[in-house]
């Protein structure tokens, strides 16, 4: 099993990244025996579409679940599509607290996107 | 001849100048270098047109406007991600067997249905705005673009306004676009003869105004600078000034800050109707002064 984290560094000791499209990295975690790999999140400056994309890297390399801190609505959507049970960090600061609870079934899953950013894209259909 | 209004920070009197200018030019065609046409007023400011609640036009013609996107024939398709490689904008994905369209991210270039080796995407049409024509009484030839609200691309609204609301061959088409000075803006002053940019002594009008002022270097167009707010009391009036003098930019026109301007523009008013007298004639000699000089 594989699960993939957004975090701020490419390491599992590394804090959180809230952001899901725009994370600074992605982790991705076995979380029986913690081994781990990490990705620069190549579309952090891309000037629309990262959650797509985003959401493309997760479904790529067949990840059975996401850990992040919200979903905008193209990501949602898009995650949704290709079946990926999405989860939200809540109180969790670090990439391995948000493992433990997750093994602990104490993470929320996510039934509904975030708003949608400035571009207008809150339209769902 | 085309007149366009821009200026990069929002709110500093774009539409004020616009309208007033297109009103000061109404049957004057024998004055006005031999313009016998009545103007036309293209409001290319499609994410929040307003030009209409001062002109009042009537609106008779209307057109839709919407762009080519992709629609994926699941049974054809093979997942086999050619036109997610091949989409600058990420509006489409493949994700396992199924492959997602993102409306609101196509820019309806078509390159996913051209590279498509199955033959399983065609194109339908995403309808984004509405595009409205007619006269106002004063009998100014109006058109403006109206984007739906929640799309994100302004664009191709102002890309087929200005091709749908043609002008006769000497008419003069005054454009009011929008803030800022991205995309939008870019498409609604290309191809204008002179560009006139609305500022106002702060900062903030200084900074765009300098970023506007590169757009239009880079497009080549004549440009000339309105003050607006001319006179309030926040001692950036001769930074703005020397920046326009240093940058060989005439200063076509000085509107002061005034309580009775705001308080008429409040209520729907140009300047030609809150000060007749004076700005019907000053409006004319800008316009004689962007004659000469575009």
């Amino acid at each position: 099993m594989k699960i993939i984290l957004t975090s701020l560094s490419p390491d599992i000791l590394s804090v959180i990244d809230p952001r899901f499209g725009r994370s600074a990295c992605f982790l991705f975690v076995d979380p029986e025996t913690l081994e781990w790999q990490a990705l620069l999140n190549p579309a952090i400056s891309a000037p629309g579409g990262a959650g797509i994309q985003a959401a493309q890297v997760v479904v790529d390399h067949q990840c059975s679940a996401v850990i992040s801190g919200d979903f905008g609505p193209n990501a949602y959507n898009a995650l949704k599509a290709a079946g990926v049970p999405m989860y939200l960090f809540g109180s969790c600061r670090t990439i391995q607290d948000a493992i433990e609870r997750f093994k602990a079934g104490q993470l929320e899953q996510i039934g509904a996107p975030a708003p949608a950013g400035h571009m207008g894209m809150g339209k769902l259909h | 001849m085309r007149i366009a209004i821009a200026s990069g920070k929002g709110g500093t009197g774009k539409t004020t100048v616009a309208t007033s200018l297109a009103l000061s030019l109404v049957g004057q065609g024998e004055q006005v270098n031999s313009v016998h046409l009545v103007p036309l007023f293209l409001d290319c400011d499609v994410e929040a047109p307003n030009a209409h609640l001062f002109l009042k036009p009537t609106f008779n013609f209307y057109q839709e406007v919407g762009i080519l996107i992709p629609q994926v024939d699941e049974a054809r398709c093979t997942h086999c991600g050619r036109c997610v490689e091949v989409c600058q904008y990420h509006a489409i994905a493949v994700l396992g067997k199924k492959t997602l369209v993102f409306p609101q991210l196509c820019h309806g270039c078509g390159s996913c249905t051209w590279i498509c080796p199955d033959g399983a995407i065609s194109e339908v049409v995403n309808e984004i705005g509405i595009l409205e024509r007619g006269f106002t009484p004063s009998g100014i030839d109006f058109a403006q673009g109206v984007l739906n609200i929640g799309e994100p691309m302004a664009v191709p609204v102002i890309r087929q306004l200005k091709r749908w609301a043609t002008p006769e061959s000497d008419q003069v088409v005054i454009v009011d676009a929008s803030p800022g000075t991205s995309c939008p803006v870019v498409e609604a002053i290309r191809g204008a003869d002179f560009l006139l940019l609305v500022t106002e002594p702060t900062p903030f009008g200084l900074h765009d105004l300098k970023l506007a002022v590169e757009v239009a270097h880079e497009l080549q167009i004549p440009t000339g600078v309105v003050i607006n707010r001319a006179g309030s009391d926040c001692g950036y009036a001769s930074i703005v000034e020397a920046f326009c003098l240093e940058q060989g930019l005439p200063i076509l026109l000085r509107i002061p800050f005034e309580r009775e301007i705001a308080e008429g523009i409040a209520q729907g008013k140009t300047l030609l109707e809150i000060h007749p007298d004076y700005y019907g004639n000053r409006f004319r000699q800008m316009f004689s002064q962007i004659a000469a000089l575009s």
